[in-house]
């Protein structure tokens, strides 16, 4: 069964423990900038919002890669970035309509959200719960799409 | 049923392998021209300067991709069609002909060779196939003195390739900023600054009105300021144009392409057009134009294949122009009516000495365009506002205060976060 990282901002503190996470189990240094999920501040609201790629089923990353860079991983269902393949062209960091692919200076390549091969370090690290695994046909997945939709909205 | 697809580019692959996902029993045929696998163009600067093998620029690395999804992939070069009887006529000695039931041209473009003296010169190339960047990647030595002619996109991106492979640049181009047709006045110049920061020399506003080879077996190129420039290679790079040789006159409806509906299809039913010689929907303007970039050639070739399999099933909703550029380091983006639309509004932030620049064009509260530069996360969005045509409300107003706060309009603007899939093919 395929599972998505689902992201409860109403139970995010801010606290950045997932950036780190993800920095570290990803690049091997604790330094957010490099972190594939990102947590943004309202700061009107004095809210977060932690954000990632939801492995969305089309995949535009995937069809806008021009070396077959970016495949689907069977285990996971998700869009992986071979290191190996991609030449650093960054379209896919401007095809995608989510703004989930990034490009790395330091390394001349991309970078997404990979869900850790199936073990996503940020679920670890998040102390409040607001990014946990589940079940991608779980219905706690609609519900955060239509919850998403009222608190999001200012 | 059996579809022919004429050129092996991106627009012809994608569209092979869409037609093999959805018609798993039909019969597909590509037809390649070129001394190469199917590659993708927009690897080849990184072919030349070697971070890639050459196998590294073709589209699908399995070898037996094509065969084993079940497509023909053969050799050879479209010369005529005849609409009447389905039959194309091939380019080679055994005057090979082959039968369509649906047929698709993805033949994409060639560069155009400027019309000056002496440009078949040996040493001046263009750098549009793998083919050139072979010779290229053989001829450039580190230290050479190399002259670009044309300073657009592809002009821009090949830039990067000879600087990098050790040339000494100088850029000449016609208009009188670079990237005329992807960048505005403030961020052309800036790529402008950057690049004469990086020591590469610019002419704008010139062209090159003569080649010669001198005595010393270098080139000398003559420019329209009356300056002769030495080099050892130039390399041209002034445009492209669609390739439509094989067709008759008025044999299909062809303006600066091939005009194509929202059905990707020709004004012959059973023919349809993809990619780079295909006049297909801007997202943006709501008309037919070249956008002659890779996302778009995609798009085109899955809604083509689609409607090959059953006409009306998908209606192209529009490709939006878009283009990432990386010179010299300096990464430069640019979305949908980047140059603003009629009684728009707009914002600008720009600071020249960090060479950072991010201007957002407004139509009512919605985001129709984009520039940035020096900005590298999270730039999709961009292209995510505009393509769902997602209403910003207050929002608008408080971008337009200060734009750095499109991350949080962006997400509180989506219906929930990263499920915006309002974007369509
Ligand atoms: C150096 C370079 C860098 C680029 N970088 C970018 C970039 O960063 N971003 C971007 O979006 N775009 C980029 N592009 C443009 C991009 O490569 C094209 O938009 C894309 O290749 C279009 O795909 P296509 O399949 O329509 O055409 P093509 O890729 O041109 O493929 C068409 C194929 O059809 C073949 N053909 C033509 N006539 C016939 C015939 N009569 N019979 C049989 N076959 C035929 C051609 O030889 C070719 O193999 C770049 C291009 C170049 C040259």
């Amino acid at each position: 069964m395929l599972r998505s990282l689902q992201l409860e901002s109403e139970k995010c503190t801010g606290c950045l423990q997932c950036e780190m996470a993800c920095s570290y189990e990803n690049e091997g240094v604790f330094n957010p900038s490099k972190s594939r999920i990102k947590v943004f501040t309202f700061h009107e609201e004095g809210r977060f919002a932690p954000y990632t790629c939801s492995q969305c089923a089309e995949a535009w990353c995937l069809h806008a890669c021009p070396v077959d860079a970016i495949t689907i991983n069977p285990g996971t269902g998700a869009k992986d970035v071979s290191e190996d393949v991609c030449v650093g062209c960054k379209v896919c960091t401007i095809a995608c309509p989510f703004g989930t692919v990034n490009y790395n200076a330091d390394s001349g390549k991309v970078i997404k959200c990979d869900l850790c091969g199936g073990d996503p370090a940020c679920v670890e690290a998040c102390p409040t719960e607001a990014i946990t695994y589940v079940d991608a046909s779980n219905a706690g997945m609609d519900r955060m799409r239509a919850h998403a939709a009222q608190t999001i909205k200012s | 049923m059996h579809h022919v697809i004429v050129g092996s580019g991106p627009a012809g692959v994608v569209a092979a392998e869409t037609l093999k996902t959805h018609q798993k029993d039909a019969r597909v045929t590509i037809l390649n021209n070129e001394d190469a696998p199917p590659y993708s163009r927009m690897a080849i600067p990184y072919y030349l300067i070697d971070q890639i093998e050459e196998n590294g620029t073709h589209l699908r690395k399995n070898k037996d991709h094509y065969s084993s999804i079940g497509i023909d992939l053969i050799n050879g070069e479209l010369s005529a069609i005849d609409l009447a009887s389905k039959t194309l006529l091939l380019n080679d000695s055994t005057n090979k002909s082959l039968q369509y039931d649906k047929l698709l041209l993805a033949t994409g473009s060639s560069p155009n060779i400027p019309k000056i003296q002496g440009i078949e010169t040996e040493g001046v190339s263009s750098c549009w196939t793998l083919a050139d960047a072979r010779y290229l990647l053989n001829k450039i030595k580190k230290g050479d003195d190399v002259v670009l002619m044309g300073a657009g996109f592809i002009g821009c991106i090949i830039l990067e390739a000879l600087v990098k492979s050790g040339a000494n640049l100088t850029v000449v181009e016609m208009e009188d900023r670079m990237v005329p047709r992807m960048m505005n006045d403030d961020a052309g110049g800036m790529i402008k600054d950057w690049c004469l920061s990086k020591g590469v020399v610019i002419h704008t506003g010139t062209r090159v009105e003569e080649i010669e080879k001198l005595d010393s077996g270098k080139l000398g190129l003559k420019l329209s300021d009356g300056k002769i420039l030495e080099a050892n290679l130039a390399v041209s790079a002034t445009g492209v144009s669609p390739n439509t040789g094989f067709l008759k006159k008025e044999q299909l409806k062809v303006g600066q392409g091939i005009l194509v509906n929202r059905s990707m299809q020709t004004s012959d039913p059973d023919v349809f057009a993809a990619g780079d010689v295909a006049e297909g929907l801007d997202f943006s303007t709501g008309e037919y134009s070249i956008q002659a970039i890779q996302p778009t050639a995609v798009d085109h070739a899955r809604v083509a294949a689609k409607n090959m399999i059953q006409l009306g099933s998908v209606e192209h909703q529009g490709s939006i122009n878009m283009n990432v550029l990386d010179t010299l380091g300096l990464i430069s983006c640019s979305f949908g009516a980047w140059a603003g639309v009629k009684d728009g509004e707009q914002v600008s932030l720009i600071n020249k000495d960090r060479f950072k620049y991010f201007n957002l064009q407004f139509e009512d509260d919605l985001l129709v365009g984009a520039t940035s530069i020096g900005m590298t996360q999270h730039v999709g969005v961009l292209r995510g506002l505009i393509q769902s045509r997602i209403r910003l409300g207050d929002w608008k107003d408080r971008l337009l205060k200060d734009p750095t706060r499109l991350m949080e309009a962006y997400l509180s603007s989506t219906q929930a976060l990263g499920f915006n899939s309002k974007v369509f093919a």
